[in-house]
């Protein structure tokens, strides 16, 4: 039984058709990379997702729930949080209290103030700093982290490395990776197709809001996503 | 010394636009939402205090403990069936809205009780008029001191709900970004509920200290809610220490102006007002050309 089931899944923009008829299926403990060109619809799959788009037609199945008609904030309860693209931190609250306003609102867990922390080290010096005062990367891990505050068990990552310096990405993916390994049911949308590849179990493609490519990381090459991402099917 | 009394009873009225003026205050800071009924509801709920002090003797600061709650749900009334619908119709719906609002409220209040000026005064008994005398110029009110200790007491105490606990907190995400709290699990509409039910429970209390210090009318809305107004722009939308700044310079100005001549009250007031309008229109692209104009001097 797969935790997450998307299920024939639509979604507009007015009269742009963003995402058109995806199925999706994601079991506890997977990484899915979800890899396309701008515009491909990985943004408003993944809100659509999380409950901040709603679906035009199609079905959203969360451990064996039906959830396509639920408002965002009934899903976090549920155990999904989206960590949304462009970081959409409170920028005008501390890094504690961004953390503190999601505590208590998804589930109980693993991960309390405490823990946030040990897994983000470089936000413990900036605790009691102004969100919109830290550097990109900073920004980042307080958006993950006040993600995980909820304690989800679908976490939706929307372009973590979006606009950050290499060395701040790479710190990221360090704490990312540590999130992966303690079994963590992840969908991350990457632009550094390497990356996500690496870090992924399962690749999903989209291209104009269909999927053009599905399959395990093991076995994907760039080649063969290259293609799918730029719509060139059996051409070679 | 008469001169330095006329200061401190401006002060003394400055606390009480500072009542009047912190919920439209906060409503702004978390809605941006101008509610222009906010002067009417001042008065149902003075006008509440009055039906249970004179109906039933119960003294205003025991007849809050009745009228909080009830304006607190009438809030939640006012969002979820005006405030909620108009703010979908953009920015100006709301003020239309909460503007005609404030007609039906005035007219109900005047259908039901008449063009007759009431007080709650007569309920506190000498409290309405007893004073402390420091000099022979100088002399404080005891209802004057109570109302400034009221704002101080009201403007902290939301200052503090709002940085201390978890709803306080979830009112200031939603108030900055309403459309991503939904994503940690906080429903927007409901946040916006507890915010307007707070801010029309703080009218209540604006309501006593309106009936106490002064006398209303049904019609007396509009003037609360352009002292109110008055005192948020003075001392900058949305802040909250702000507003009893400029509540406290407004009720200087009213004073110092009612000094000077017996018809000042109003005009030195709104006067005051346009200056400080007009200041914030011009003064900032007017530094602006100044440092352009002195940067271009040192580079040649």
């Amino acid at each position: 039984m797969p935790l997450l089931t998307v299920e024939g899944l639509e979604a507009r923009h007015g009269l742009l058709r963003a995402v058109r008829g995806v199925d999706l299926a994601l079991d506890e403990g997977e990484t899915l990379a979800l890899v396309g060109a701008n515009g491909a619809g990985k943004t408003t799959l993944l809100r659509t997702i999380a409950g901040a788009h709603r679906a035009s037609a199609g079905r959203i199945g969360f451990d064996s729930a039906d959830i396509t008609a639920l408002p965002a904030h009934r899903r976090v309860p549920l155990g999904i949080a989206l960590v949304p693209e462009g970081r959409q931190l409170f920028t005008g609250m501390t890094v504690e209290e961004n953390l503190l306003v999601a505590a208590g609102r998804g589930r109980p867990g693993r991960w309390t103030m405490a823990t946030v922390l040990d897994a983000f080290p470089q936000l413990r010096p900036k605790f009691k700093a102004r969100a919109g005062d830290l550097s990109g990367g900073q920004q980042q891990a307080t958006a993950i982290a006040r993600a995980l505050m909820t304690n989800p068990r679908l976490l939706l990552l929307d372009e973590v490395s979006l606009g950050l310096s290499p060395v701040a990405v790479d710190q990221l993916y360090v704490s990312l990776q540590t999130l992966l390994g303690g079994g963590a049911t992840v969908v991350l949308v990457e632009q550094d197709l390497g990356r996500a590849l690496r870090v992924a179990s399962r690749v999903v493609c989209l291209l104009e809001g269909r999927v053009t490519y599905a399959g395990a990381a093991r076995e994907t090459t760039r080649e063969r996503v290259m293609e799918a991402y730029f719509g060139m099917t059996g051409g070679r | 010394m008469i001169f330095l009394n006329q200061i401190l009873q401006g002060i003394f009225l400055g606390a009480y636009y500072a009542l009047i003026a912190c919920s439209l205050s906060f409503l702004f800071g978390v809605m941006r939402i101008i509610n222009l009924a906010h002067g009417s509801f001042i008065v149902v709920a003075a006008f509440l205090l009055f039906v249970l002090a004179d109906r039933f003797g119960l003294p205003p600061w025991l007849g809050l403990i009745l009228v909080v709650p009830v304006m607190a749900a009438l809030g939640w009334v006012l969002q979820v069936l005006v405030l909620e619908r108009s703010l979908k119709g953009g920015l100006l719906v709301p003020l239309l809205s909460t503007f005609g609002l404030a007609i039906v409220i005035d007219n109900l209040l005047f259908e039901g009780f008449g063009a007759d000026t009431r007080s709650l005064a007569p309920a506190i008994g000498d409290l309405a008029f007893a004073s402390w005398t420091l000099s022979d110029d100088v002399t404080i009110g005891q209802l004057d001191a109570i109302i400034l200790l009221a704002a101080i007491v009201v403007l902290g105490g939301l200052q503090l709900f709002l940085a201390q606990t978890r709803l306080g907190r979830a009112i200031r995400a939603t108030a900055e970004a309403p459309d991503i709290v939904g994503l940690i699990g906080i429903d927007a509409r409901a946040v916006y509920g507890f915010a307007t039910a707070i801010a029309i429970a703080l009218a209540a209390i604006a309501g006593a200290f309106l009936g106490l210090r002064a006398t209303f009318n049904p019609y007396s809305g509009g003037m609360q809610l352009l002292f109110a107004f008055e005192a948020v722009v003075i001392g900058g939308f949305g802040s909250l220490w702000g507003t009893l700044i400029g509540g406290i310079v407004l009720g200087v100005a009213q004073t110092l102006g009612a000094f000077i001549n017996p018809h000042g009250f109003l005009i030195a007031g709104h006067g005051f007002f346009l200056a400080v309008l007009i200041a914030r229109l011009y003064l900032p692209p007017l530094a602006e050309r100044l440092r352009r104009r002195g940067r271009k001097a040192v580079a040649a």
